[in-house]
């Protein structure tokens, strides 16, 4: 009888202890399948910046080396001076500056009137804002380039910059999506006292949605850094150009083979740099960007 | 508000109406910038492209009535729209189905708690920050068929790869595989949704037995369908704008979407015929389809999204 009970605990204690090895080795795996999608999203990136650094002859050895040998720096002077990059860069960031600042304040005006004002026109507009949220950019496009070119504009930043004043139907939606969440009873209370509008949405709403509006800043920024088409249509003037423009320009002066290889990876590091510092000294910022834009 | 008006005096109703009027004057000036915008360079501009659209508009000629040749040639005298209309229906159809699924495996790997999981989320979602013309420039050069670094890793195992990119055949799943490399943003929406499927749910159905597939089914895909019904139509909606890396990958001039017209999508073409031909009219016909089946998308969403009862848009 006490000879089953303790066979009944061993095999118990067996059966437990091989619940944790099984647990350990699901762990274990779960583990190194992370770690190995990582390494395969890492790749890329190690061959940017192993390309950028490495020589001509370097880059046709087959089978590649991943650490280049002697390390290339002076593709980083050819990327930067190949094409004019310190120019571009200038002018993406006067343009993307120019558009940030701009529906920080054309959007968040926009979006208290659709938060924080009692008026017959607010379901309707906000209707309009939702259904003009995903209009393709094709189907104005063609106009307004004849409208642009007829006021003198192409060949200038305004076409990119000047629509930025009228808002954007996404980032309406987004900052109205956060306004909303402020208290009504903090707005009353300030209506109350005698606050107008203007001042709730200055003194109010606008310091307590700095969250929201760090999130409009940073994505409207990547937006017009990354944007191609609109700089493509109305930026003929090489000095005028983007760094979008800038990169495409590099391959059809150089081709693609060679030293231009690696200037033109070299050129492309330093483009995406921007980029990643801005990510990684802003995360929050970022994920909580994307999620709502994408979600809320 | 209106309610109280209603039931207080002569006096205070012209008092609350003279408010219901500053109130109203607030939101039109609030708005403005956006009411401007919306007639001036949305609702201008979308109306003279469909005007356009029934118009011969080589510029700078002016615009000359067609009636619908445009559209009828579109359909039945181009060559190439056909193939657009097929290479975006490819992208779409294959690209979108596999991102989703391709984000939601990395977003649930993601949601593993183990060590330095915030380092392997970083790594996971910073290809999404890689702008189109370097993510296009850096991928045509991977997937070099001589040189690049996948042809030399597959050679490293005994195989031969494709010629990718320069290969028609290849070339679209090309495009989706650069695509699935940058769709970190996709994953951290997943993320987000996977973290807001509450615990209890997995706990109840372990109690009762079920397995891991099982939760997968039963709970997870369920409860994050929302999200996925969302990513889905918005990136349909992208994909049929898709421009930028089929631009440099595929390249205009007289050989627009090489290989042989495979990389020509439907925002390529409509850039080649408008702005390289400068055939605005037709480029206009071209743009107005693309916002018909646009809508018809948006719509669906929005009628999806009523039936999806616990998501709330407004």
């Amino acid at each position: 009888m006490s000879a089953t009970i303790s066979e009944q605990r061993v095999t118990a204690q067996r059966q437990t202890r091989l619940i944790a090895v099984r647990r350990r080795l699901i762990r274990l795996l779960l583990h190194m399948l992370v770690a190995g999608v990582g390494i395969l999203f890492l790749f890329p990136w190690l061959w940017l910046v192993s390309t950028s650094l490495k020589s001509p002859e370097q880059m046709i050895a087959i089978p590649p080396r991943l650490i280049p040998d002697p390390v290339m720096w002076i593709n980083y002077y050819y990327g930067v001076t190949y094409v004019n990059f310190p120019r571009y860069m200038a002018n993406t960031l006067i343009v993307a500056v120019s558009v940030a600042l701009a529906r920080l304040v054309s959007c968040t005006v926009v979006a208290y009137a659709l938060s924080h004002i009692n008026w017959p026109g607010r379901r309707v507009l906000f209707a309009l804002v939702l259904a003009t949220m995903m209009l393709p950019v094709q189907v104005t496009i063609i106009p307004l380039f004849i409208i642009y070119s007829r006021l003198g504009w192409v060949n200038t930043f305004l076409p990119l910059t000047v629509p930025a004043l009228f808002g954007d139907a996404f980032f309406i939606f987004l900052m109205r999506q956060f306004f909303v969440t402020i208290p009504k009873d903090l707005i009353d209370a300030a209506r109350i006292d005698g606050a107008s509008h203007f001042g709730i949405y200055l003194r109010i709403v606008m310091p307590l949605a700095q969250p929201a509006l760090a999130t409009l800043v940073a994505f409207s920024f990547i937006w017009t850094y990354n944007d191609f088409m609109g700089p493509l249509i109305y930026l003929k003037d090489r000095d005028l150009w983007t760094l979008s423009l800038g990169m495409q320009g590099f391959t059809q002066r150089y081709g693609a083979g060679g030293t231009a290889l690696g200037a033109m990876m070299a050129a492309a590091t330093l483009y995406t740099l921007p980029m990643i510092l801005l990510f990684l000294a802003a995360q929050r910022t970022f994920i909580r960007g994307i999620v709502t834009t994408g979600l809320k | 508000m209106a309610g109280y008006a209603e039931a207080s005096s002569t006096a205070s109703r012209r008092r609350w109406g003279k408010q219901a009027q500053r109130e109203f004057l607030a939101g039109l000036l609030f708005s403005a910038p956006w009411l401007i915008g919306l007639i001036v360079i949305i609702i201008y501009p979308m109306l003279t492209t469909l005007y356009y659209s029934f118009t011969r508009y080589d510029i700078p000629l002016e615009p000359r009535w067609i009636g619908p040749k445009n559209y009828i040639d579109l359909f039945t005298a181009d060559r190439f729209f056909p193939k657009t209309l097929f290479n975006s229906a490819f992208l779409t159809l294959i690209g979108i189905p596999a991102q989703l699924a391709f984000a939601l495996a990395c977003a649930m790997l993601l949601n593993i708690k183990i060590r330095g999981q915030a380092i392997w989320r970083t790594v996971y979602i910073l290809p999404t920050l890689m702008p189109p013309v370097a993510l296009a420039l850096l991928w045509r050069w991977m997937l070099n068929p001589e040189l690049g670094l996948v042809n030399n890793a597959l050679r490293s195992i005994g195989i031969s790869g494709p010629l990718w990119f320069a290969d028609p055949l290849w070339s679209k799943p090309s495009i989706i595989l650069m695509q699935l490399w940058a769709v970190g943003a996709m994953t951290v929406i997943y993320l987000a949704a996977l973290q807001g499927v509450p615990y209890e749910l997995y706990e109840a159905a372990e109690i009762d037995g079920a397995g891991r597939l099982q939760r997968f089914w039963n709970i997870t895909l369920p409860m994050i369908s929302p999200v996925t019904l969302f990513q889905l139509i918005t990136g349909v909606i992208w994909s049929l704008q898709f421009f930028t890396e089929a631009y440099i990958i595929g390249g205009v001039g007289s050989n627009p979407g090489a290989p042989e017209g495979s990389l020509l999508f439907y925002g390529l073409y409509l850039y080649v015929q408008g702005f390289q031909y400068l055939n605005m009219g037709y480029a206009s016909a071209m743009a107005w389809i693309l916002f018909v089946v646009t809508a018809l998308v948006t719509w669906l969403l929005l009628r999806g999204l009523r039936r999806w009862t616990f998501y709330d848009v407004m």
